[in-house]
């Protein structure tokens, strides 16, 4: 694999012999990107992310898997927010590729513009990617983010969804789950943190709209969000996918927990991983081992308040969505129950 | 090639002659007509690899502009009115990124009240926003200064908008000859752009900017636009040369040298005033005309220059900022600070109300001899006004004055009739 | 300069009368106008389109205040619209009807008019009949250029030509040359 052209400084390789990687124990070719000394470092070290930020270590995988995809020629939209302003703080930029940020909620027009460009240009060799946090995405870019789906635009969008808008201080978003805390939806009143809402499922909203390929990710499985990554850049046209990015900071969790933390999720069924093609559900990952929804909640203190027993609605309005999702999705293996 | 031909298609035709790469297209009336006949070119292979993107709204129309027009592809876009609002944030990022796109503005009102006719509030909203603005007084000039806006645009890597009158010019059905490809290609090379996004070298675009730069880059924008007003008049000039056509520019003089009168104004509103200046001065009025063609950069400058000899400026203007007055007139105002010249502020024209000789005629004759309030509303019903006014006064829970307005006028046109 | 004024309803095609009366100007090398004044899209409800034609530029955008020629291609506006409204006493009135002029009920805007410059065609029913469509307008500037010498019926079937294509505008072409041909018998 070729490397991007760099400014000459040497990279330091620090990810050799971690379990992280899977390298001791897996052949070469099942390696990921990252176990290779030639990898893109697309987004280089230097940048200024919190300690355990689920969304920097998300990123850097997606985007190196999706430049060894497109054979390094890979051009890249990024929304504001967290990822766009701990990456380029003036005068640096920990980006290696071709990148551009432009507003909040238009990642998903921009992207389709740079990909309409180089088709224009006759250039569809170089392959585009967009992406955005949750808020970016969910909430303020949906409208674009629906358009391109509908042009079939040849962008893959890549939402980090750590379910609220970190970069402007925790504030709630669409992607807020039921009860949890942020600074717009206070452990106050009768009905502590967020609101017991039904949520927008973006992605069964991205399989709606019968776009080639749609997929949730999550940074506990690496080598399975590359998997996807790099199906993802296999087609064209529209293709959407979710990583799942846990938020120390935003979720009160411990920056040393990020990766468990974000097993949790999957294994209890709060963050169902998938992948779907042109409207259909294709494969779901099963979990092997179910978790209880409080072991997931207990090790983030934006969910603190629903074990006092005044809110044990709230606790039981998220044993229903995971509930929810392990059916919708089939979950478990027949003959398993719940925890 | 001279044609009878809708302003609009004209517009899409000179557009199509310069080669774009990608348009974004968004309906909104009055500039429909224009993306549609581009769009129907591009289907029919006219416009070589043209990408034409049907989007989701104004914001998302300029949004792929910005991601096409920074991979270095020539990109056009049009809007009016609350379009131009809708796309606003965008507007401003295309600008601030320095990227030359081109956008047709379909001059129309902005509501509420909802209006589709004419007026300048839509390119008056973004007068702020960094982009070059262009007026055109009729659809030769439509046509042709679209194909000088790219090549400034590119020039000096900011976007350029053509304001043209909606209805008036969109609509209207007139003679213009649009410019042949052949001519356009030796007019308007190629695109290179200043930056773009490319793998093989990649750059970082759109970073945060602190306080200790932000300043800087801002002064940078302005110095640019101030570029701009030698570009412009140097590319008119050789427009000119090639085409044979007077187009663009900074401004244009209309019989307006040494006259103690001169009214300032833009867009379609030109030809009827010419008409009724001619006639004034066989009655023997020293009045002329200055139609801005640039107005961003604004040609301070160039504007003294043109009204040196001028005791009296009246700027007629179809835009307003309420709870203020003339938007026009503040910038002629500005520019003529250190001249002895009373400057009049005309407001005419919104929502499309029709200007006619008679009613200048009018304006005029009160002008000329310094009875015009400040500002003064052309052509308003101050009946209306009073009545409305009492009526908001008298009754309380008095409801929407639009509607009570419209109202009273059809009740005025009733008894008009029913006594005939 | 000749201006013209042309009334009727959303869908009845004033605004493509308009259109083509430009481009019947522009094939006879006169510099020509025409613009609609409308609202948004909607069948029946009255509208409004401006002609000038002139052989210098035309650089006036005002309304047509003062029409030489007023074309009526729906009389059931004349009592909802002020349709006479500067008509001047040498101008010519086309009203698309198959009523006698005094059922019309307007003897005062028709009292100062010269005889001859006043005219019904029944466009709508010449128009059904050949085209199927009840748009009146090309038959109405057929019609004309019989009345007046300012535009040959060639040069409005040309423009005719110009807007529409195959056998729309061949329909079109029979119907604006049958109502010239009973104007000029009239």
């Amino acid at each position: 694999m070729t490397r991007v052209p760099d400014s000459g400084q040497r990279v330091k390789f620090y990810q050799t012999g971690t379990f992280t990687v899977g390298n001791r124990l897996l052949d070469d070719a099942q390696r990921t990107v990252q176990a290779s000394a030639e990898r893109a470092n697309s987004l280089d070290s230097g940048h200024r992310a919190c300690q355990g930020c689920g969304e920097a270590l998300g990123a850097r995988y997606v985007v190196d898997a999706a430049l060894r995809a497109a054979n390094d020629q890979l051009i890249a939209a990024n929304a504001t927010g967290c990822l766009e302003v701990f990456t380029t703080p003036y005068p640096e930029s920990a980006w290696r590729l071709p990148w551009i940020h432009s507003l909040f909620g238009n990642a998903p027009a921009v992207g389709a513009g740079i990909a309409a460009a180089l088709r224009a240009g006759g250039r569809e060799n170089v392959r585009v990617i967009a992406q955005g946090g949750d808020g970016g995405t969910t909430d303020i870019g949906m409208g674009c983010l629906s358009g391109m789906f509908d042009r079939n635009d040849d962008v893959l969008y890549v939402c980090y969804n750590n379910q609220a808008y970190m970069n402007t201080g925790v504030q709630r978003s669409s992607q807020t789950p039921p009860a949890a805390r942020t600074a717009t939806t206070t452990v106050a009143g009768n009905e502590p943190g967020n609101e017991l809402n039904t949520g927008k499922n973006v992605p069964l909203i991205a399989i709606a709209h019968g776009i080639p390929y749609v997929a949730t990710a999550s940074v506990h499985d690496l080598h399975d969000l590359e998997y996807k990554v790099v199906k993802a850049m296999g087609f064209h046209g529209a293709r959407y996918l979710e990583v799942f990015v846990p938020c120390p900071l935003g979720w009160g969790s411990r920056p040393a927990d990020t990766i468990k933390v974000a097993r949790l999720a999957t294994q209890c069924g709060m963050f169902p991983l998938f992948e779907a093609e042109n409207g259909e559900l294709k494969a779901s990952t099963r979990i092997r081992e179910r978790k209880p929804v409080e072991d997931y909640l207990k090790l983030q203190r934006r969910f603190a308040h629903v074990f006092a027993p005044e809110n044990a609605h709230q606790l039981e309005a998220l044993r229903e969505i995971a509930e929810r999702n392990i059916h919708r999705f089939d979950l478990l293996a027949d003959g398993e129950d719940t925890a | 090639m001279l044609q009878q031909i809708e302003g609009s298609a004209a517009v899409a035709q000179a557009v199509a002659t310069c080669r774009p790469e990608v348009i974004a297209a968004y309906p909104i009336t009055p500039q429909t007509h224009i993306v549609e006949g581009l769009g129907d070119m591009v289907k029919r292979g006219l416009v070589g690899n043209c990408q034409f993107l049907n989007v989701e709204s104004e914001f998302g129309a300029m949004s792929v502009c910005i991601g096409s027009s920074a991979t270095g592809a020539r990109t056009y876009t049009a809007t009016s009115s609350q379009g131009m609002l809708f796309m606003m944030e965008a507007v401003y990022n295309a600008s601030g990124l320095g990227l030359p796109i081109v956008m047709t503005v379909g001059n129309r009102a902005i509501g509420p009240p909802l209006n589709i006719w004419n007026d300048w509030s839509d390119s008056m909203a973004a007068r702020d926003a960094a982009w070059i603005q262009l007026f055109v007084e009729d659809n030769q000039q439509a046509a042709d200064v679209h194909v000088q806006a790219f090549r400034l645009a590119e020039a000096v890597s900011l976007p350029v908008m053509v304001c043209m009158d909606g209805f008036i010019l969109t609509h209207a059905y007139t003679r213009v000859d649009v410019p042949d490809q052949v001519d356009v290609d030796s007019f308007l090379p190629a695109f290179e752009p200043q930056q773009a996004l490319d793998p093989l070298a990649p750059i970082t675009m759109g970073a945060m900017v602190g306080p200790e730069a932000f300043a800087e880059v801002r002064f940078l924008a302005h110095y640019k636009q101030l570029e701009a007003l030698d570009l412009i008049p140097r590319q008119a000039a050789e427009f000119e040369v090639l085409f044979g056509r007077d187009s663009g520019g900074l401004l244009k003089s209309f019989d307006a040298e040494d006259k103690s009168t001169v009214v300032v104004t833009m867009g379609s509103v030109v030809g009827t005033m010419k008409s009724v200046l001619a006639d004034m001065r066989q009655d023997g009025s020293s009045i002329g005309l200055l139609s801005i063609r640039s107005y961003r950069p604004f040609p301070k400058q160039q504007l003294c220059d043109a009204l040196a000899g001028a005791k009296r400026v009246i700027v007629f203007e179809k835009s307003l900022a309420v709870g203020m007055g003339g938007i026009l007139a503040a910038d002629v105002r500005m520019a003529l600070a250190n001249l002895p010249i009373v400057v009049h502020s005309v407001i005419g024209g919104l929502g499309g109300r029709p200007i006619t000789r008679d009613n200048l005629q009018r304006m005029l004759d009160k002008g000329v001899h310094d009875e015009l309030e400040e500002p003064h509303f052309h052509d308003l019903d101050v009946a209306v006004v009073h009545r409305e006014l009492e009526r908001l006064r008298d009754i309380q829970r008095p409801g929407p004055s639009a509607e009570s307005i419209l109202r009273d006028i059809a009740g005025a046109e009733l008894i008009a009739r029913s006594s005939e | 300069m000749f201006q013209v004024r042309i009334h009727g309803r959303g869908g009845q095609g004033v605004v493509t009368a308009a259109e083509m009366l430009s481009i019947a100007a522009f094939e006879e090398d006169r510099h020509a106008q025409a613009i609609p004044s409308f609202g948004s899209e909607r069948m029946g409800a009255p509208v409004v389109a401006y002609v000038r034609i002139d052989n210098d530029p035309i650089e006036l955008t005002e309304p047509v205040l003062r029409p030489d020629l007023l074309i009526i291609q729906d009389p059931t506006l004349f009592h909802a619209v002020d349709v006479f409204s500067g008509l001047a006493d040498d101008g010519f009135l086309l009203i698309n009807t198959v009523r006698r002029l005094p059922e019309l009920h307007i003897d005062d805007a028709l009292a100062r008019l010269s005889d001859h410059h006043v005219y019904t065609v029944a466009a709508t029913e010449l128009a059904m009949r050949h085209l199927g469509r009840a748009t009146p307008n090309t038959a109405l500037l057929g019609a004309f250029t019989a009345l007046s010498e300012l535009l040959h019926l060639e040069s409005v079937i040309s423009a005719i030509n110009d807007k529409f294509s195959g056998d729309i505008a061949q329909r079109n072409v029979i119907v604006a040359r049958a109502a010239h041909d009973a104007a000029q018998a009239d």
